[in-house]
C-alpha cells in the first residue's frame, strides 16, 4: 500500500481532486472549473499535487476520466460517487442523488456496492447546466440564486428542455415577474425532474443523500426533502464524493474511513 | 437489366458495391425478390412463390433526414431509417425488390407502409396483437391465404402444397443451425462477440438461398467450436450479459461493441437477433397454411398484448446461458418496448435477482458517452458482485 491515495474526477464543469491518507483522512482537497481542455485540466491538477502523486495510487473518473494519463485506473463515477457517499455520510445502504453538471444520477447502494443506478437521458433538464444557465439568463451567480430563490414562490416553469425553458424564464422577466419569484421556479423546476427521477428506484426506506456541487445549495436540499418527503442528507464535502470514493478505490482502503 | 438509381455515382464505394452485388445476384438468379422487414413475415410463401426474400435496411443514420421530411421526427429511428433509405433510393435491395410484404405490427411500422405503398407494390399483412384468442388464429390464417394469393397475382404464378412444404422444410433446417449458432453463446466462456453474432444473424438475411445460409452459419459454428477447445475451454468468463428488447444492428457500435470493449461478453440476444424469432419450427405433420400461422404467431415481440412469452424466455434463456446482468435496449419512441421496460426490470431484477440496465437510445452519437458511461458502471457493478 502506498502512502496516499489520490481521486481525480473531472466532470464537465468542474474538476475536483483528494489526497487520502490511508487511514482516510483528507489531505488535500482541490476544485477547478474543468474549462474547454480536460487533458489541461489533469495536467494542472497533477501540478499542484506534485508532492503526492509520486507516492500514491491514483485513480481518475468522471466524463474526462479518459484524460488523465498518470492514473492507475479509471473508474466510472457511478461506483466513485456510491463509494465516496458511502464514506462521507457513515452508511453502507444509502440511496445517493448526485446532481451534476450534465447528468444526474441516481444511485442505490446496498452493502458499500452498487445495486441499481439511473441516469437522466440525454437531456440537460434537472441537472447543474439548467441551474447555470438560468443564472445566467437572471444575470446572477448561481450563489445569489439560491438567496433569491428562498424569499421566493408562486412561479413555475413547465418547458422539459433548457432552451425553451431558458425563453420561458425571459418571457417572466418580460413580464415583470419578480426576480426571486423566477429563481424559485428554476429551483422548483430541478426539484422536480430529480425526484420524479429518484422515485423510480428510491426504496420505501433508508437514507438519501445529496452529492455533488450543489450540496452547498441549502434552498434545493430543502425542496428536495420537501418533495420526497424525507430529510435528505448534505455535507460539505458533498461536492468531492466522486473524487473522495476515486481515491478509496485507488488505494484499496476500507470504506469504513473514518471523517 | 435493371437501371441503377439516378444518383448512383454520388453514392459511396461500399453502397455502390451494395448496388451492384444485389443486381448481379438477381440477374444470375433469374428470380423476383421480395422486400421484407420483420420477422413476422412467413417467407416461406415467399420462396413457395419461386421468390427470393430479402431483409431491408433500417439500421443507419443515413436515411432519418430524409424521411422526417414525411414522417414526424419524433418516430422510431428503425421505422425513419427504413422509410428514408428506401424513399432515396438508398437501399439497394428496396430499389431492386419487386414487391414489398409487411405486417400491421406496431402503429409506427403500419403508417409508414401506408405511404411505403406509393413507392412500391407493398402487402400489408394484418397481424393480430392477442396470440391465445382462437380468433386472432383464424385471421392470420386468412393472411396466410390473402399472403398467397397476392404473391400469385404479383409474379403470375401458383404455390403448389408440395413447393409451400418443401419451403418449410428448408427453413425450419436453417431455423435449427442458426439455434445451434446461438447456442455457442452457451459455452463458458463463450467463443464468440455479441457483436459478431448480431452481425452473422444480419449478414445471413442478404444471402439469398437457403443451402448458402446454411452453409455459412454451420462453417463459421464450427470455427467457434474449434476456437473454443483451443483457447477459451477451462478459463475464466467475463460477466455474462444478455441482451433484450428492440433490435439493436443500428445502435450495435455503442452498445454491443462498447459491453465488449469494457470488458463483459454478450452471450445471448433476448431480441429479433436471437431465438424469439427462430426456435419455434413450423411443424411439418400438419396442413402447412395452419402451421405456419400458427408458428409465427407465436413470436413474443412486445406488440403482442398481453405477451407473458417474452417474460418465459428471458427467465429460461438466463438460467439457460448462465447470464449475470441483463441489458435492455429500447428505441426512441418505440411504444411497445418501452411500456413493457416496467415490467421486465420488475421481473428480472425483483423476481430473478438479476442486475438489468436499460437504454434508451437511438441511431445518433450524441449519447454515446453517456452509454458507455452507464455500461462501464453496471460493469463494474457486476464485476464486485461477482468478484
Amino acid at each position: 500500500m502506498k502512502q496516499y491515495a489520490v481521486g481525480i474526477d473531472i466532470g464537465s464543469t468542474c474538476a475536483k481532486a483528494v489526497v487520502l491518507e490511508p487511514s482516510g483522512n483528507i489531505v488535500r482537497r482541490l476544485v477547478q472549473p474543468t474549462g474547454w481542455s480536460s487533458a489541461d485540466t489533469a495536467q494542472q491538477i497533477q501540478t499542484q499535487l506534485s508532492e503526492f502523486i509520486p507516492q500514491a495510487d491514483i485513480a481518475a473518473t468522471g466524463y474526462g476520466r479518459v484524460c488523465v494519463p498518470y492514473a492507475h485506473k479509471q473508474i466510472t463515477e457511478i461506483t466513485c460517487h456510491a463509494r465516496g457517499a458511502c464514506a462521507l455520510y457513515g452508511e453502507q445502504t444509502l440511496t445517493v442523488i448526485d446532481i451534476g453538471g450534465q447528468d444526474t444520477k441516481i444511485i442505490r447502494v446496498e452493502d458499500g456496492r452498487v445495486a441499481d443506478f439511473l441516469m437522466n437521458d440525454k437531456c440537460s433538464a434537472g441537472t447543474g447546466r439548467f441551474l447555470d444557465v438560468m443564472a445566467g439568463t437572471l444575470g446572477l451567480a448561481p450563489e445569489e440564486l439560491y438567496a433569491l430563490a428562498a424569499r421566493g414562490s408562486g412561479v413555475h416553469i413547465s418547458s422539459m428542455c433548457t432552451v425553451f425553458a431558458e425563453s420561458e424564464v425571459v418571457s417572466l422577466i418580460g413580464s415583470g415577474e419578480e426576480k426571486e419569484n423566477i429563481a424559485y421556479a428554476v429551483v422548483d423546476s430541478i426539484v422536480t425532474k430529480v425526484a420524479a427521477q429518484a422515485a423510480r428506484l428510491l426504496p420505501t426506506e433508508g437514507p438519501v443523500c445529496l452529492t455533488g456541487g450543489l450540496c452547498q445549495a441549502q434552498v434545493l436540499v430543502d425542496a428536495l426533502s420537501g418533495v420526497l418527503k424525507r430529510p435528505v442528507l448534505t455535507c460539505p464535502d458533498g461536492r468531492y464524493a466522486g473524487a473522495m470514493g476515486a481515491a478509496i478505490l485507488a488505494g484499496g482502503f476500507s470504506s469504513g474511513l473514518s471523517r | 437489366m435493371q437501371d441503377l438509381p439516378k444518383r448512383f455515382e454520388t453514392y459511396s464505394e461500399a453502397r455502390r458495391n451494395g448496388f451492384l452485388k444485389i443486381r448481379d445476384l438477381k440477374e444470375q438468379a433469374g428470380k423476383h425478390v421480395v422486400g421484407i422487414f420483420c420477422s413476422y413475415t412467413p417467407v416461406e410463401l415467399i420462396t413457395a412463390a419461386g421468390a427470393v426474400y430479402v431483409s431491408l435496411c433500417g439500421s443507419s443514420e443515413d436515411g432519418i433526414a430524409e424521411a422526417e421530411k414525411y414522417l414526424p421526427n419524433n418516430y422510431c429511428p428503425l421505422i425513419k431509417s427504413s422509410y428514408g433509405l428506401a424513399v432515396s433510393d438508398s437501399c439497394p435491395y428496396f430499389y431492386f425488390s419487386d414487391m414489398i410484404v409487411a405486417e400491421t405490427t406496431c402503429d409506427g411500422k403500419k403508417k409508414m407502409y401506408e405511404l411505403m405503398g406509393r413507392l412500391k407494390p407493398t402487402h400489408v399483412m394484418a397481424l393480430p396483437h392477442n396470440p391465445s384468442l382462437e380468433s386472432s388464429e383464424n385471421l392470420w390464417l386468412s393472411e396466410m391465404y390473402r399472403l398467397k394469393e397476392a404473391l400469385e397475382s404479383q409474379f403470375n404464378v401458383a404455390i403448389t402444397e408440395e413447393d409451400l412444404k418443401a419451403a418449410i422444410h428448408q427453413k425450419n433446417l436453417e431455423r435449427q443451425a442458426m439455434v445451434k449458432l446461438y447456442e455457442i453463446g452457451k459455452l463458458k466462456p463463450s467463443p464468440i462477440r455479441g457483436y459478431e453474432l448480431n452481425d452473422i444473424v444480419s449478414a445471413s438475411s442478404f444471402i439469398f438461398t437457403g443451402e448458402e445460409r446454411l452453409a455459412l452459419i454451420e462453417e463459421r459454428r464450427q470455427q467457434l467450436i474449434a476456437d473454443y477447445e483451443t483457447n477459451y475451454k477451462g478459463k475464466a468468463s467475463p460477466p455474462r450479459i444478455l441482451i433484450t428488447g428492440c433490435p439493436v444492428t443500428g445502435v450495435s457500435d455503442k452498445v454491443l461493441k462498447e459491453i465488449e470493449l469494457q470488458g463483459a461478453n454478450v452471450v445471448a440476444f433476448e431480441n429479433c437477433s436471437g431465438p424469439r424469432t427462430q426456435s419455434d419450427l413450423v411443424d411439418e405433420t400438419i396442413d402447412p397454411y395452419k402451421a405456419l400461422a400458427k408458428r409465427y404467431l407465436g413470436i413474443s415481440c412486445s406488440v403482442m398484448s398481453p405477451n407473458p412469452k417474452r417474460l418465459e424466455t428471458l427467465a429460461s434463456m438466463i438460467e439457460e446461458y448462465q447470464i449475470d446482468g441483463v441489458v435492455e435496449v429500447v428505441l426512441h419512441c418505440c411504444h411497445t418496448f418501452a411500456a413493457e421496460s416496467f415490467g421486465v426490470k420488475e421481473f428480472v431484477r425483483d423476481k430473478l435477482g438479476i442486475p438489468i440496465l436499460s437504454i434508451t437510445t437511438d441511431y445518433s452519437k450524441g449519447d454515446s458517452g453517456q452509454i458507455a458511461t452507464r455500461i462501464g458502471a453496471f460493469i463494474e457493478m457486476l464485476q464486485l458482485n461477482l468478484g
